[in-house]
Formats: C-alpha cells, sequence, structure tokens
C-alpha cells in the first residue's frame, strides 16, 4: 500500500519538472524589462545594467534555470512589482478566501448534481431524465462570468434579496478573527453567527455561478456510473434473490456508483480553482485569481509565474490525493498494477 | 492496391458504403432529433451572421451616435450602448470575431493532435513517452491560467488568443487520437498494408488517418463551444480583443459596468448570443455522435 502511493507519488514528478520548465519559459518570454521597472523611472542604461546583474538576469539562460529552481526549493517566488510584497506570501494570503469560494460552488454542484444524476439513471429515458440532460447540456453552455452578471442583475439590482456583490464581506461587518482563513467557519468559532451569515451571503452568488460549471461533468458522471452498476451482475442476483428495492439501489447501487465520481472530484476542484479567475474578476473577491489577473494584465512576471506554479502544484497535489483517498476506498485499485 | 490482399480489398469497399451510411444517418438524425435539427437551423444563423456581418447590421458597429444608454426599442432592438452604439449590430458583427478565434484555434489543435497523436499511437515506444509527457505536462495546468499566461507571455494580441486556445485544447485531440490510432495499430487491414509493402507514413496517412476522422469530427463539435467560451473568457478579463472591436466577450465585460445602474441589454445580449453559439456547438456535437457512433446514444 505505501510502496504505491509512493510509486504514485513519485509519477507526478515528471509532470512537476514540466510544469517547472514552461513556466520559467513563460516567464521569461513574458514582454517588458523587469530591471528596467526595478531601477525606477529615472534610471540610466547603467543602473539598468547594474540592477539586471543584481537581479541575476545578465546570467545565460541556464544559469538563470538553476536559480529560479533553487529559489523554488526554498520557496521562493520572488517579489510582486505591485504589491512590493514576496510572491508567497501574497499568495498564501490570499489562498483561503479562493479556497472557500470554490469549496462552497463545490457544495453546491454536488448538492444539485448527484441527486440529479442519479434521478435520472433510476429513471431512464423518463420526463427527469430528459430534464438532467437538459439541464447538464444548457449548463455547459453558459459561460460563468455572464451567469454571474445575470445573478447579480436579477437577485442584487432587481429583487434585492443579495448583499452588494463586492468582496466578501460588507465593510461594517468585522473580519473575524483568523484560524481557517474561512470567513464563514471563523466568524462560527468566534461566535458571531451574525458575520457568518454575511460571509454566506457574499458567498451565494459567486459560489452558484461557478457550481453551475461544474454541474454538467457531475450529473453527466453520476448518471453513467449509476446506470453502469444498475445493469451489472449483482444487482441482478440481489434482484433475484428479492431484496427490497431500496436496499439494492442505496447499498448496493449508490455506493458503488458513487466510487467513479470521486474519482473525477480532484479534477473538477482544479478545473474550478481556474475558473475561479473570471467569477473573481466579476464579484471583486480578493483571492488568488485578481492577483493573476492584476498580474497579467501589468506583466508583473514573478506574480504570474508564482501564480502558475502554485496552481499547478496544488493540481498536481490534488490529484495525489484523490488516487490515494481512491486506493484506500476502493480496494480493487490496489490490485490493478 | 485492391489486387493484393483480401482484407484490404474488404477496407477499399468500406468506404463508399461509409459515406451513404452517413447521409442517410444524418437524414434519419435530423427527424428522429429535431434538436439537433435546431442546433444545424441556429448554426446556419450564426454563419450567416459571422460572413456578411456588416451587410445585416443595421447600424454601423464601430459609428457611436448621441443616443447613448438606450433601452431595446424598435430602432435599436437589442438597446445602445455607452457611447451610442447600437449593440444588435455590434452583436451580430461579433460573430466573425468569436467564430474565427474559436475555429483557427481549434483548426491547429485538430491537425497538431492528430499529427503527435497518431503518431505517438502507431510508433509508441519514445515517441508516445516523449508525447505522453507532452499532454502531462499541458494537463497539469488548470487550463483557463495556462491560457492567460500564455497569452501574457506572447503578448496581447488576437493571433495569440489563438494559439493560448489551440494549445489548450491539444490534449484532448492528442489522447484521442493516440488512443483510436493505438486500437486500430494490429488491425487486419494495417498488417495487410504493411505487408504489402507500405511505408509506415502511408500507412498512416491513407489507412489509419480517414478511418478515426469520423470519431474526430465529434470531438471538433464539442470543442468549438469550448473554445468560444475561452476566447471570450480571455478578452473578459482584457486579454487579447481591444476595446473598439466588436466582441461578444468584451461587450459582456463593459456592460457589466453598468448593471448597477439599470442597464442590463449592453451585458445580456451579447452573452445571450455567446451561449447560444456554445449551446448550439454542444447540441450539434451530441447529434453528430448519435450519427457516427448509434451506440454511443443514451
Amino acid at each position: 500500500m505505501i510502496k504505491l502511493i509512493a510509486k504514485r507519488f513519485l509519477s507526478a514528478v515528471p509532470s512537476l519538472i514540466g510544469v517547472i520548465i514552461v513556466t520559467f519559459v513563460i516567464s521569461h518570454t513574458l514582454p517588458g524589462d523587469p530591471a528596467a521597472y526595478f531601477a525606477g523611472p529615472s534610471a540610466t542604461a547603467e543602473s539598468i545594467a547594474e540592477t539586471k546583474a543584481r537581479l541575476g538576469l545578465d546570467q545565460p539562460l541556464p544559469a538563470q534555470f538553476v536559480t529560479y529552481v533553487g529559489d523554488l526549493v526554498q520557496g521562493d517566488l520572488g517579489r510582486s512589482f505591485n504589491s512590493g510584497q514576496p510572491v508567497l506570501t501574497d499568495l498564501v494570503r490570499r489562498l483561503p478566501a479562493s479556497f472557500e469560494l470554490t469549496l462552497y460552488a463545490l457544495l453546491f454542484a454536488i448538492v444539485v448534481a448527484v441527486p440529479l444524476g442519479l434521478w435520472a439513471a433510476v429513471n431512464p429515458g423518463s420526463w427527469i431524465d430528459h430534464l438532467c440532460r437538459g439541464t447538464v447540456t444548457a449548463a455547459a453552455a453558459f459561460p460563468s462570468f455572464f451567469t454571474a452578471l445575470v445573478l447579480i442583475f436579477v437577485f442584487y439590482y432587481k429583487l434585492g434579496w443579495a448583499p452588494s456583490p463586492i468582496g466578501r464581506l460588507a465593510i461594517y461587518f468585522p473580519v473575524p478573527p483568523t484560524v481557517t482563513g474561512f470567513f464563514t467557519i471563523d466568524a462560527l468559532i468566534a461566535g458571531d453567527v451574525g458575520t457568518a451569515r454575511a460571509a454566506l451571503g457574499q458567498l451565494v452568488l459567486p459560489a452558484i455561478s461557478l457550481g453551475l460549471f461544474a454541474l454538467a461533468p457531475l450529473a453527466r458522471m453520476t448518471r453513467a456510473s449509476m446506470i453502469g452498476v444498475l445493469g451489472s451482475e449483482f444487482i441482478t442476483t440481489a434482484r433475484a434473490e428479492g431484496l427490497p428495492r431500496r436496499k439494492i439501489l442505496w447499498t448496493y447501487g449508490f455506493r458503488n456508483a458513487l466510487l467513479p465520481v470521486v474519482n473525477i472530484l480532484g479534477m473538477i476542484f482544479s478545473f474550478l480553482l481556474g475558473a475561479n479567475v473570471l467569477i473573481e474578476q466579476v464579484f471583486g473577491w480578493p483571492g488568488i485569481g485578481t492577483y493573476a489577473v492584476e498580474a497579467v494584465l501589468t506583466s508583473d512576471y514573478a506574480a504570474i509565474q508564482g501564480f502558475v506554479v502554485m496552481m499547478a502544484v496544488l493540481y498536481i497535489l490534488l490529484n495525489l490525493g484523490v488516487d490515494i483517498l481512491n486506493m484506500i476506498v476502493d480496494p480493487r485499485v490496489r490490485y490493478d498494477d | 492496391m485492391t489486387d493484393h490482399t483480401g482484407p484490404s480489398a474488404i477496407d477499399t469497399q468500406k468506404e463508399p458504403s461509409l459515406l451513404a451510411n452517413f447521409w442517410s444517418g444524418f437524414v434519419h438524425a435530423m427527424k428522429s432529433n429535431p434538436l439537433t435539427a435546431f442546433a444545424m437551423a441556429l448554426f446556419s444563423l450564426f454563419v450567416i451572421a459571422a460572413i456578411f456581418g456588416e451587410a445585416i447590421a443595421p447600424y454601423d458597429a464601430l459609428a457611436t451616435s448621441t443616443d447613448t444608454l438606450q433601452p431595446p426599442s424598435w430602432a435599436h432592438p437589442f438597446g445602445t450602448d455607452q457611447l451610442g452604439r447600437d449593440v444588435l449590430s455590434r452583436t451580430i458583427v461579433a460573430a466573425r470575431v468569436d467564430f474565427g478565434i474559436a475555429i483557427a484555434a481549434v483548426s491547429i489543435s485538430f491537425v497538431l493532435g492528430l499529427g503527435f497523436g497518431a503518431a505517438a499511437g502507431y510508433f509508441g515506444g519514445w515517441t508516445d513517452r516523449l508525447v505522453g509527457r507532452m499532454v502531462d505536462t499541458i494537463m497539469a495546468f488548470p487550463l483557463f491560467v495556462l491560457a492567460m499566461g500564455v497569452v501574457a507571455a506572447l503578448g496581447n494580441t488576437v493571433w495569440n488568443i489563438v494559439y493560448a486556445t489551440a494549445i489548450i485544447n491539444l490534449p484532448f485531440y492528442i489522447r484521442f487520437a493516440r488512443a483510436e490510432v493505438n486500437s486500430r495499430r494490429d488491425a487486419g487491414f494495417v498488417e495487410a498494408a504493411r505487408l504489402s509493402g507500405n511505408i509506415s507514413a502511408r500507412i498512416l496517412a491513407v489507412h489509419l488517418v480517414p478511418n478515426i476522422l469520423p470519431p474526430m469530427m465529434v470531438q471538433v463539435s464539442l470543442n468549438l463551444g469550448w473554445a468560444i467560451l475561452n476566447a471570450a473568457g480571455l478578452s473578459f478579463i482584457g486579454l487579447g480583443v481591444r476595446p473598439p472591436t466588436p466582441e461578444w466577450g468584451i461587450m459582456v465585460s463593459e456592460g457589466a459596468n453598468y448593471i448597477f445602474s439599470g442597464e442590463w441589454w449592453i451585458f445580456f445580449f451579447p452573452g445571450a448570443a455567446l451561449v447560444l453559439a456554445v449551446f448550439c456547438f454542444n447540441l450539434l456535437g451530441d447529434g453528430l455522435r448519435d450519427i457516427i457512433d448509434p451506440k454511443g446514444r443514451t
């Protein structure tokens, strides 16, 4: 078991190396001269050259690459032009906001998609099946930024149900003391139900617009997996044994059908983390997405590089985590290789 | 070639009947699935808008006027924007930019993906490993983030949006082509072609690639919608297409500023056009799959 996990871990290494090379190439082909930027607006050609030497930018590319990898290993992602802070500090400070939003979006998607998929699978060809298919196809066609704007218009501007769609918390609520970094949970820990409710209120619209994005793959997967399981021999046997329908569907069908669904959750989570960029932009969410967009628009190359590396590492770790979880949950996976 | 061996003779006989099958299947699918027929009609409308945009549009898409922020009316069915430009005209003209980006990007990833994937699937060994690593590396990024990075690195132009979208679509084509070629590599007709002295390149080009084209086309159709979403997303955050140019993503982003004063039509209509276009491609893809692979129908 441990050997298998280690093997899986090692197999992630080449992807990691690829990611590091690609981000290095991307960041070093970015337009604009960082040395000129650091040297300031009144810099002379000499002081630019001096800054270049200080930053190590006059070295040949392979030497720069070695330095870059060395810095990466020490967790040094460089310094952002925009904020003046180390990129890692910026990212770590902003990460909880993005995570909280993504988790709520995933929760919304699961709560809607799994029952819908199961229901459709149990009644294939019925109106509920068509409803499932229709919803899924329609949800897949909506760009998340457009959904977000429509929701804001309807629920904030027209109906007034949603709070002002800017940021994680309205200014007149105190920011809860940081424990997990999730405002909803931190506020509850601090015993401040009002703030928790307000933070949740801010989350509803962005989480739904983001979650709709994940609806299609989840519902499709659940339906297909449940149909597959219900058609298999052990279900036929259970039926022949005269087991009650409820027991067949839940104990035998549902539990087995969930395995592939759990399997793609990691992929969907990281997919959402990427899609997050657009949603954060719409809602002024202070997460890593807005940070990245700002960095891209202003050619803040250390920040872009740091963001891309961190996202890719997170993505690889997530998939690794899901695979390991899968090995623990499903004994068959262990015997596959 | 037909007089050489049995299997390849059977192979060449298959082709005309495949086309005939396709046509009868097409007609059947249109009749049995009205949604596909609807998508086809919608698609034609979009294509007409993309080709004849300026001629159909009631106004000049770039011309400003003093009628700013007018709600939808008979004169301006979709209203006017903050510079008094007609939203309907801009939405129609934008079809060319959006479709152009999507089609160019998907064509690039189709050709490259087919090439790399077919080579990896056919030759195996180190070719396969190298291509596999490339795919893994691309897939290790959240794809939209990678596209942002690529546009940032190459420079903020429309063509770079095309390249970025092509790069993030590439893995799907490579994987697909690789799997399809790999499963046919040892098939009888390939073996026969090899024994009759065809070189690998010819076997790939003449015998294998034509066989995997139909399923690849389904992939293309499903992918076009995604490519449009991606391109629009990039221009929504301010990458690629520059402001006066009509493009759906950028129009939505410009209109977003006017939501809080109630001028919903500026963002809504271009956004709705985007949704319809993606929906249409997805329906077409599903319909195409029903025609090409009736077993895959659920």
